[in-house]
This record gives structure tokens, C-alpha cells and sequence, in this order.
């Protein structure tokens, strides 16, 4: 069990419709992530990719299902696992100093005024926000604001990090250098991260594994991609890799037209005598030579698909 | 370009007031100068008051400007119950609406904290507030002196009612609508539910509780007149009452003038607040 630092087991997340029916945005999504792993995931607007994550942090509940942490299930938000939200989320009446200090002084209830100043200051520095601390967030800029963001998450000194589209609102330039700078923070901190994404080079600058998740209402994880970059990969080389377009264009034609018609690629699957499998969805490694789809290790019934 | 516009308007509010104090002082010349004839023996008899006619004449700017500096050079003499200086009155009447306002905002604040973080509550006693706000304070000034058998205190309670439901709704509507994102920041830095309530939830409010509060003494410094009026004895709205029986209408003109100073000071005092507490997003 040590390997599933994360276990998400069987989730589903359901809502009354107005038809009178119940509309099912997810269900039976199995998934597992290992201590220090980076995971993107990937899927349209409406899969259900911020429910996911928001059951994560523990701010909403799954229909059924449960997710594990480190042995325990999750019951309820925790300081061990910190949110980066997409709007930043920064309290505008306190400064950015104020708001880093927030969030230590929530986890460190005990600690000095100094002792809290110190640690917040030492994440502000961290995201290179050093001078700004007396600022307002209405006076920063979106990717400062983010920085705020990225500091106050990691201030508290999460065991995960979760992350939802963190980036999605800078502009190109101001993404990279974020980008750079949480990569170097994770793998410093050798963080577990979560991270939702819409775009496919961050997924695949920043993730170890990514997540595809079928479009919404009834999403399902269709695939994970394992990345076959190297880990020190750099921005300004990793798309000269030989594996980088492979596997770009496996995400951009999943994206484009797998992830309408997954139902039948299941049915494909099920004639092939490889029946899909919720519990472990199929991993691939494109631009790896034979890209091996692995098969389940033991038969299991694949419940009704849709 | 900014400060020729604000030069300009001040130009143009000082030639406004001129003009109006000038077609005052005009108005009240031709008022004067057409004066009734009386039979002198009747003026004799029945005082010099009523020698124009039975009417007191209407002041001219420089008559109620004279009586300002009479108040302003000595505002706080006592010479009997019916007799003190305007600054006295000032005071009695706004120590009611303080005591009334902050009573109302004791209770209106916390209640309205708990009423916009339950929507079963806040449903619950939608109903009422709806009922009684809309009611004209004064209209339960029978029942409180019924009831409290005090003038004095009375009228305090019809500035505390009059004060309450805007505060209280306020507060109601700006803790229902935090944003549920900083909320959510909370929840997940695990804040207990009074720290996030001191924290998180009355910033986020603050601006539209304290808006509340400017409207509340908005209207309880309207209401204190009439209340004063109704019971009588000290106050500004009783200094009127009491002035027009006297038909001194240089001294209601003046009053007029104070209880709207005294009213713009009173929001802008609540509008600096306003401005503390505000935050751009």
C-alpha cells in the first residue's frame, strides 16, 4: 500500500437534473499516485476534473466512492493538503504579506509574531515576491497574484499540493517562468502534485503521469499517459526530445476526437478481449518504441459501460 | 484639468449660494414693504409681534445670519426649561440617537451575522423583517410610551427601531455573500469557525454592514425631529416646536440649518469609515 500515497477508489459525483433525473458527471474513477509523483489531468470543461480535485482537498464529497491519503480516507478539508485556486483566491483586504501569514498562522496557531513573519517571508522570497510584501493584491499583477498564491500554498508545507488551472489566466510569458518556478519548487520539496490543466505542453512540461478524462456527463478515466521524458528535462530543449511531438499528438487526438467517442473504443476494447477496466484504466507511453498498453493484471467484470 | 474642475464647481456653488441669499434678502424686502395696515391701539394692545398684521415677518438672510452668531458665540447658556442655547438642544438630541443607534447596532450586527451565515434562519425570519420595516417609526411611539411610560427613553426606542433593519439586513446580505472562495481558503487552512468569522467573513462584509450603518443614522437622525417634536422637552425637534410657537422663524431657519450640518456630519463620519474598511478586489 505504500505505493498509493493518493488512492482515489471508485468515485462518482452525481447531481439531481431538473428533469427530475440525476445527471452523472463521473463515475467509478480509480486512480493512484505515488509519493513525490507530479500528475496532470487533462480533459474538456465539464468532465468533472474540479469536482475531482475539490474532493481532494476535501471541500466537496464524492456520491460514492472514497479517497485514501497516505492510509487515511479524507473527511473534510486538511492542512496537509493545500489548494492553489485558478482565481487565486488572495484575501483583497490583507497585503501579500498578510495573506502568506494567514495561512502560516492557521497552521502554527502556537507560533510567534516573528516566527510566523519569518516562515511567510521565506515563501515570499521563494516565488520572488521580495519587496511586494506590503502590497495589496489589487495592486499586483495576475501572475503576481498567482506567485501570492503559490506562496501562501506552499508556506504551510503541504504533504500535496493540488492545483487548479493555476495558470490558465497569465499570459504566455508570465506561465513559463511560473511553470519553471513550481517545477523547481516541487522537485525541491519533492512534493506530490495534483494539477488540473487545459493545456497539453504544460501537461506534459510539468507531469510524470497524465490523467485523460472522457468528456462529461458520465466521464470516466480513459487513459493515463506516462511521460517517457526524461525527469530533468529542460524548457528549452524537452520539445527536440524525440518522444515530445509522439506524445503531444497522442494527448491533441485524444483531446480532438477520443475523448467524444471513448464509449466505443470501449466496446472495441471489450471485442479485442481487452475489456476496459475502470479500476485500472489503461496506461500508455507513446513515442516509446511498441507502445504497450497494458492489460488488466486480473480479469475484472466491466460494469455496464455508461 | 482635475483641479480647474474642481476650481470651477466651487466657483460655481459659491455664485449659487450668493444668488440664492440674494434673491432671499429681495423676496422678504417686497414681503415687508407690502405690510397690512393695523389699527395702531390693536398694535399697541396685543404687542409688537403682531403689528405687521398678525404675521411675523419673514427673516431676511441677515436677521437669521445674526441669530447663527448668536448661537454660535454662546450655544450652551441654561435660562429655564423653555429657554436653552441650541448647542444644548444639539447635544440632547444627538445622545438619543447614539444611544439608539449603537443599541440598535449591538444587536443588529451579531443578529444579522447569524441570520446571512444560516439560509434556514435567514428564511425564517424574512417574513418579519419584512413586515416591520416598512413601518413608520413613529407610529410605535404610542406603544413605547404605553409600555415604557418614559418620553425620554421613548424616544430613544423609535430611533433604535427606526436604525435596526437596515443595519440588520445589511449585515444579513453581505454575510450571505462572501465570496465562497475565500471561504473555501478558509475552510482548507482548516480555520475554526470563530476565527473565520472574525477573519474572513467580517472584512469581507464589512463594507456592506457599514453602508447599513450610514443609512441607519441617515434615518434615525430624520426620525429624532418628529420624535422630538412628539414628546417634547429638550432636543433639537422640540427646539423647533417650541420656536414656531414662539413664531420666532429666525430660530427655526436656523435649526434647519444646523440639523442638516449636523446630519452631513454624522454620515460623513460613517463615510470615512466606509472608505477603511472598503477593499478593491
Amino acid at each position: 500500500m505504500s505505493e498509493k500515497y493518493i488512492s482515489i477508489e471508485g468515485i462518482a459525483r452525481r447531481f439531481p437534473s431538473p428533469d427530475g433525473g440525476v445527471t452523472t458527471i463521473f463515475e467509478d474513477l480509480w486512480f493512484a499516485m505515488k509519493r513525490g509523483e507530479f500528475v496532470c489531468v487533462i480533459g474538456h470543461s465539464g468532465c468533472g476534473k474540479t469536482t475531482v480535485l475539490n474532493i481532494l482537498a476535501g471541500l466537496d464529497e464524492p456520491s460514492t466512492g472514497v479517497v485514501v491519503v497516505d492510509g487515511k480516507a479524507i473527511e473534510g478539508p486538511s492542512l496537509d493538503r493545500a489548494v492553489i485556486f485558478q482565481s487565486h483566491a488572495l484575501l483583497p483586504w490583507k497585503t501579500v504579506m498578510g495573506n502568506v501569514a494567514y495561512a502560516v498562522r492557521s497552521k502554527w496557531l502556537k507560533w510567534s509574531q516573528a516566527e510566523v513573519a519569518a516562515q511567510a517571508q521565506k515563501f515570499i522570497d521563494l516565488v520572488h515576491l521580495t519587496g511586494a510584501e506590503a502590497k495589496k493584491p489589487a495592486m499586483l499583477s495576475g501572475g503576481m497574484k498567482q506567485r501570492v498564491g503559490i506562496a501562501r500554498a506552499l508556506a504551510i508545507e503541504p504533504k500535496i499540493m493540488l492545483m487548479d488551472e493555476p495558470f490558465s489566466a497569465l499570459d504566455a510569458l508570465t506561465r513559463g517562468s511560473l511553470q519553471d518556478e513550481v517545477r523547481t519548487i516541487c522537485a525541491m520539496t519533492s512534493q506530490t502534485v495534483f494539477m488540473i490543466t487545459h493545456d497539453v505542453d504544460e501537461a506534459i512540461y510539468l507531469a510524470d503521469k497524465i490523467v485523460l478524462m472522457t468528456n462529461g456527463p458520465g466521464a470516466r478515466i480513459a487513459e493515463i499517459v506516462e511521460n517517457p521524458l526524461p525527469k530533468a528535462r529542460q524548457r528549452r530543449d524537452v520539445h527536440k526530445h524525440p518522444a515530445y511531438y509522439p506524445l503531444r499528438n497522442h494527448i491533441i487526438d485524444f483531446l480532438v476526437s477520443r475523448s467524444k467517442s471513448f464509449a466505443a473504443e470501449i466496446e472495441a476494447l471489450r471485442g479485442a478481449g481487452r475489456p476496459y477496466d475502470p479500476r485500472h484504466p489503461p496506461v500508455a507511453r507513446p513515442g516509446i518504441p511498441e507502445p504497450t498498453i497494458a492489460a488488466p493484471v486480473e480479469p475484472f467484470r466491466v460494469s455496464a459501460a455508461g | 484639468m482635475i483641479r480647474s474642475v474642481a476650481f470651477r464647481s466651487t466657483i460655481l456653488s459659491i455664485a449659487l449660494f450668493a444668488l440664492f441669499v440674494i434673491a432671499w434678502h429681495l423676496g422678504v424686502q417686497q414681503g415687508a414693504s407690502g405690510g397690512a395696515a393695523v389699527d395702531p391701539e390693536y398694535a399697541r394692545l396685543v404687542g409688537a409681534a403682531a403689528a405687521t398684521g398678525g404675521q411675523t415677518p419673514m427673516p431676511g438672510p441677515l436677521d437669521v445670519a445674526a441669530t447663527i452668531w448668536r448661537h454660535f458665540t454662546d450655544p450652551f447658556y441654561v435660562r429655564g426649561t423653555n429657554d436653552m442655547g441650541i448647542g444644548i438642544q444639539l447635544a440632547y438630541s444627538l445622545a438619543r440617537v447614539l444611544t439608539g443607534f449603537l443599541t440598535a447596532a449591538a444587536i443588529a450586527i451579531p443578529l444579522g451575522f447569524l441570520i446571512g451565515m444560516s439560509p434556514v434562519v435567514y428564511r425564517a425570519l424574512d417574513p418579519f423583517i419584512q413586515i416591520l420595516k416598512p413601518i413608520s417609526p413613529l407610529a410605535w411611539m404610542p406603544l413605547a410610551l404605553y409600555t415604557i411610560r418614559d418620553s425620554a427613553i421613548s424616544s430613544i426606542f423609535v430611533i433604535f427601531i427606526c436604525s435596526i433593519w437596515p443595519m440588520l439586513i445589511n449585515t444579513a446580505f453581505g454575510v450571505a455573500s462572501v465570496r465562497k472562495e475565500w471561504l473555501n481558503v478558509a475552510r482548507t487552512l482548516e480555520v475554526g469557525h470563530l476565527r473565520r468569522a472574525f477573519t474572513v467573513i467580517l472584512p469581507a462584509a464589512a463594507p456592506t454592514i457599514l453602508t447599513g450603518m450610514r443609512i441607519s443614522i441617515g434615518i434615525a437622525w430624520l426620525v429624532i425631529v418628529a420624535a422630538e417634536m412628539l414628546v417634547g422637552g429638550t432636543g433639537i425637534g422640540y427646539f423647533v416646536w417650541n420656536e414656531w410657537n414662539n413664531l420666532s422663524i429666525t430660530n427655526i431657519v436656523t435649526a434647519i440649518l444646523l440639523i442638516g450640518i449636523v446630519g452631513m456630519i454624522l454620515d460623513q463620519i460613517l463615510a470615512r469609515f466606509t472608505k477603511l474598511v472598503t477593499y478593491p478586489e
